[in-house]
């Protein structure tokens, strides 16, 4: 039993094929495999949102994914975003209201936001409070990374 | 944490699904959003050696008018029927309850059917569901037969699914303007209800219960109630006949039951608003 699955993914613009175990999870393929270890594996029980990437443009925790889900799927991480030294407007808004403490959900913050941006443009407070509910903050610090994806809501407008 | 190693078949349709089924019997479990499912894998409370992968039945995935219901594919996702313009029409409380399951990361992948096979007394559907007197489609070898809501949810995380049998389609009334609210008590805002309590106004009124037994549940005696003239403070003191609810890390039976009293009066009071 087992065995192995041949997965073709994009993930941040580069094409990949691989042969996979049918349970290697999304982000043990993301972190072990593809070797991008800027997603993190917090809870590990789809509760935490610090694995959260993009599939086909939409956010999800890869922890909770099986990496044979996402062949065929064009995968964004948080190595994706940034345009060479430019950082992408939600990471530029998280660095300028200084939207972490130790940093460890931000990378699923960041994408999540990504994510909530693309379907609320124009969100209020509360639509990000509501939006960002599957990404825990263990240093609590909501309230400069609200005002972050608010201020990144500004300058992608 | 890891899943137990298992085998992983594609399903390209609703018959390849079947056919699956058929030659894997009891050892093979379906995957849809895997929401529900992978977490329990990732435990190894299920350790299926054969998983079918219905994630990409395309053909199950939609909403449409069907004259006198509505008709949603199982494998329309909690996303999908958030943003639907026919439901927000013609069936607001399934898209206002599938708007609070879980959260966006999850509502991106988890599936309506799947929900509902998964049979969870917590969950937010089954019990919305219950309360729509909504029609449950199943796909077998021998062909389609239909259930009701009320003969589905048979006890903790079972259903009258076969091992067999695949569900393909929830049917669900035309409700346009019913008075509808979901009260969900929870911890954060992502969790399982503690308890919740949906009414649904339209004429008559239903009422269902989510996380006070080991199915999702009707609460008849206040429907009783409310039928015979009560007011909703009245036929809520009645929430908790006939429940059975669990004690957990979250709440005694107790607690549950004085939950149940509050946001079923709290529910009959907005969905009449």
């Amino acid at each position: 039993m087992g065995g192995s699955v041949r997965i073709a993914t994009t993930v941040n613009g580069q094409a990949h094929e691989h042969d996979v175990e049918p349970r290697l999870l999304l982000v043990q393929y993301l972190r072990e495999v593809v070797g991008l270890t800027g997603t993190k594996i917090g809870c590990d029980t789809s509760s935490c949102g610090a694995c959260t990437v993009l599939v086909d443009g939409e956010s999800v925790k890869s922890c909770t994914m099986l990496a044979a889900q996402a062949d065929g799927s064009e995968i964004t991480t948080i190595e994706g975003l940034a345009q060479g030294d430019e950082l992408h407007p939600v990471q530029a808004a998280f660095h300028d209201q200084h939207a972490l403490q130790c940093g460890f959900c931000t990378a699923g913050m960041v994408m999540a936001t990504v994510s909530l941006l693309d379907e609320i443009p124009s969100p209020t407070e509360r639509d990000v409070r509501l939006g960002l509910e599957g990404n825990l903050c263990r240093c609590t610090g909501y309230h400069n990374i609200v005002q972050a994806v608010l201020a990144a809501a500004g300058t992608s407008r | 944490m890891i899943p137990a190693p298992f085998d992983y078949l594609r399903a390209g349709s609703a018959d390849e699904a079947i056919a699956a089924l058929a030659e894997h019997g009891d050892d093979a479990k379906l995957l849809a959003g895997g929401m529900s499912l992978l977490p329990l894998m990732k435990l190894r409370l299920a350790t299926p050696s054969v998983l079918v992968d219905v994630g990409r039945v395309h053909e199950l995935s939609y909403i449409r008018d069907a004259g006198d219901h509505l008709a949603v594919g199982a494998l329309t996702r909690h996303r999908d029927l958030e943003i639907s313009d026919v439901l927000a029409a013609q069936c607001e409380p399934l898209r206002t309850v599938a708007s609070e399951v879980g959260d966006n990361q999850v509502r991106h992948r988890g599936t309506i059917g799947g929900s509902v096979s998964h049979g969870d007394p917590a969950s937010d559907l089954p019990a919305l569901l219950l309360a729509l007197d909504a029609t449950f489609v199943v796909q077998g070898p021998d062909g389609d037969r239909t259930v009701p809501a009320a003969d589905f949810f048979r006890g903790f995380l079972e259903t009258a699914l076969e091992p067999d049998e695949l569900l393909t389609e929830i049917r669900v009334p035309k409700l346009p303007g019913a008075g509808f609210s979901y009260q969900k008590f929870q911890r954060r805002a992502q969790d399982w209800a503690i308890v919740g309590a949906m009414a649904v106004r339209d004429g008559d009124t239903r009422v269902a219960l989510v996380n006070m037994a080991t199915t999702p549940l009707r609460a008849v005696a206040v429907e009783e109630a409310i039928a015979g003239g009560a007011s909703a403070t009245e036929a809520a003191e009645r929430a908790a006949e006939g429940t059975e609810p669990s004690g957990d890390i979250n709440a005694t039976p107790e607690y549950r039951e004085h939950l149940v009293r509050v946001l079923v009066r709290r529910a009959l009071e907005a969905a009449s608003a």
